[in-house]
């Protein structure tokens, strides 16, 4: 007789009458594919953990934004956001889809810059810009948004020596119903400081005053408060004009909408509450429209939207390394992968499936990763089948800041692949190697040696 | 181990206690063994039932019967608990 496929033996109590936190998820329906590309082929060629990237999400997400934006405004330009992901090709898929670059850092400038973007289509925004970068940025014509006065007054200084007028945006903070208010990046609208770093870039007489830009927060479930944001922008654009007759050629609303992840501590998942782009498009362009401007003043609309795009092309696979059972009587899992390189399990409830079928015998665990350290917690309660050591899982929605916040800490960084159009993996990231680390260390001659 | 006398199961692998009130669902393997765990088997028997019927190692039995036992255990469900009660 052919023997039966085992499973771990379990027992669950039933709460007859209560509700269940948790719902009644199907989270652990398998997911054996990505856009038709085998997971378990997928570990198997490049090992585990794994990131892999859907270049077909990717594009359907900015074609869905993309068209809610143009179907309700005639000028929009996406300006991909590097911080949320600037691994090159995933930069490129957005470059080929028409996104100028948004970057915060010399780096991420240069990295912009050597991917091919013209200088003039890169937007320079932070608070930490070296004169050294100032420059380069007004050599190549880049849009410089400015944060504070030292900056301004650092531009001003650098006009002297360069025969060029910069290219400026001011970054503005203001109020818009949202606690708590970013008042730390920029000029407040509310105070007056907006208008004064205006008056003085104006009157100075050094730069162009191009565009007016806002980052009002970060996944941002209310999309009324981007409402009004634009409705303040555009008032400061139509005061600017009336008071020095200078049109504002764009409004840069930043990023901040939400993605489909779950918020820690809520209840509902981020499947069921994140407000369609749609929403968000209509609240900033109805702001705009309706603000005053002359037809053929209509300010361009630019958008820096980040994990909104990007986070559900993203997954991470990884491996069971084992099963314990806590003090508590609870089940913990613990898995080839951390907060080390899922940094987001820090803000979210990750939705996680096995990578296998399974019986549909569910158990309630915490899954743990693999570093030495109490707060390497992947999930403090996920429901998912019975599984052993070496059984696969996917992490779904990990597309956003994990492949630039990823800590190298006791292991190496894994490898990411990409799958294109046609269900072809392509390894855009190569998994880091020990060499890779030494390469940067030095040893002093004294220490070289050592006897033990 | 043993179980309790009076609880309930179900073919389809419902558990019923009706000291408690509570009821459980088990996977079939799990069903398998408060089976046998009910017809007074030893472990020893019921490690070596479970061997002849799943495809699995030695190894992982024991571990994970010592822990299904344990959440008996904690679940109020062995012998055990009624003579301390
Ligand atoms: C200035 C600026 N623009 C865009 C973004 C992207 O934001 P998100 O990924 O939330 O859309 C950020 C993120 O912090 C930002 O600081």
């Amino acid at each position: 007789m052919a023997k039966l496929q085992y499973e771990r033996p379990l027992i669950q109590k039933l709460n007859t009458g209560t509700m269940n936190k948790f719902g009644t998820r199907t989270e652990y329906r398998p997911h054996t594919e990505i856009d038709g590309a085998k997971v378990e082929d997928l570990m198997k060629e490049f090992g585990s953990p794994l990131f892999v990237i859907s270049e077909k999400t990717i594009r359907d997400k900015f074609n869905d934004a993309n068209r809610a934006f143009k179907t309700r405004y005639p000028k929009v330009q996406f300006v991909w956001s590097y911080k949320t992901n600037y691994i090159a090709a995933v930069c490129n898929v957005y470059h080929q889809l028409g996104s100028w670059s948004e970057v915060v850092s010399g780096f991420e400038y240069n990295k912009a810059l050597k991917s091919g973007v013209p200088g003039s289509k890169i937007i320079f925004n932070g608070p930490d810009k070296t004169v050294e970068e100032l420059k380069l940025a007004i050599e190549n014509n880049s849009l410089i948004h400015i944060d504070h006065l030292d900056e301004l007054y650092t531009i001003i200084e650098l006009t002297s020596e360069i025969q060029k007028r910069p290219k400026v945006a001011i970054r503005v903070n203001m109020d818009t119903g949202i606690y708590p208010m970013w008042d730390r990046f920029g000029f407040n609208y509310e105070n007056g400081q907006a208008w004064d770093a205006i008056n003085k870039i104006v009157l100075t007489d050094k730069m162009d005053l191009v565009g007016l830009h806002c980052h009002i927060g970060t996944f941002m479930l209310a999309p009324s408060a981007y409402g009004v944001a634009a409705a303040k922008l555009s008032e400061l654009a139509l005061a600017i004009r009336k008071k020095y007759g200078k049109t504002i050629q764009y409004l840069d609303m930043g990023g901040g909408f939400a993605s489909k992840n779950t918020l820690k501590g809520s209840f509902l998942s981020g499947a069921d509450t994140t407000p369609p782009i749609d929403d968000y498009a209509e609240a900033i362009t109805t702001s705009i429209l309706n603000a005053g401007f002359l037809e053929e003043e209509l300010p361009t609309l630019y958008l820096e939207t980040g994990r909104a795009l990007i986070d559900e092309a993203g997954y991470l696979l990884g491996t069971v390394i084992s099963n314990k059972r806590l003090s508590d009587g609870r089940k913990a899992t613990i898995m080839d992968f951390g907060v080390n390189i899922l940094f987001t399990a820090f803000w979210y409830d990750h939705k996680i499936t096995p990578a296998q079928e399974f019986s549909h015998y569910t158990e309630n665990s915490v899954m743990y990763g693999p570093l030495c350290m109490n707060i390497d917690v992947v999930r403090e309660n996920v429901t998912l089948p019975p599984m052993k050591k070496g059984d696969h899982v996917v992490v779904h929605t990990v597309g956003a800041y994990n492949m630039t916040q990823w800590m190298q800490f006791i292991s190496l960084r894994p490898a990411v692949v990409m799958i294109d159009m046609k269900g072809k993996a392509h390894l855009i990231r190569k998994r880091e190697t020990l060499s890779n680390i030494d390469a940067s260390e030095e040893m002093p001659g004294y220490l070289k040696e050592f006897k033990l | 181990m043993k179980i309790k006398k009076n609880i309930a199961i179900s073919d389809s692998g419902f558990i019923f206690n009706p000291s408690t009130g509570d009821s459980f669902s088990v996977n079939p393997i799990g069903l398998e063994i408060i089976k046998q765990l009910k017809e007074e088997k030893t472990s020893d028997d019921i490690k070596k039932h479970i061997l002849k019927l799943y495809a699995i190692d030695e190894a992982t039995v024991e571990k994970d019967f010592y822990d299904f036992l344990k959440m008996l255990e904690a679940n109020k469900l062995s012998a055990e608990n009624e003579k301390a009660n």
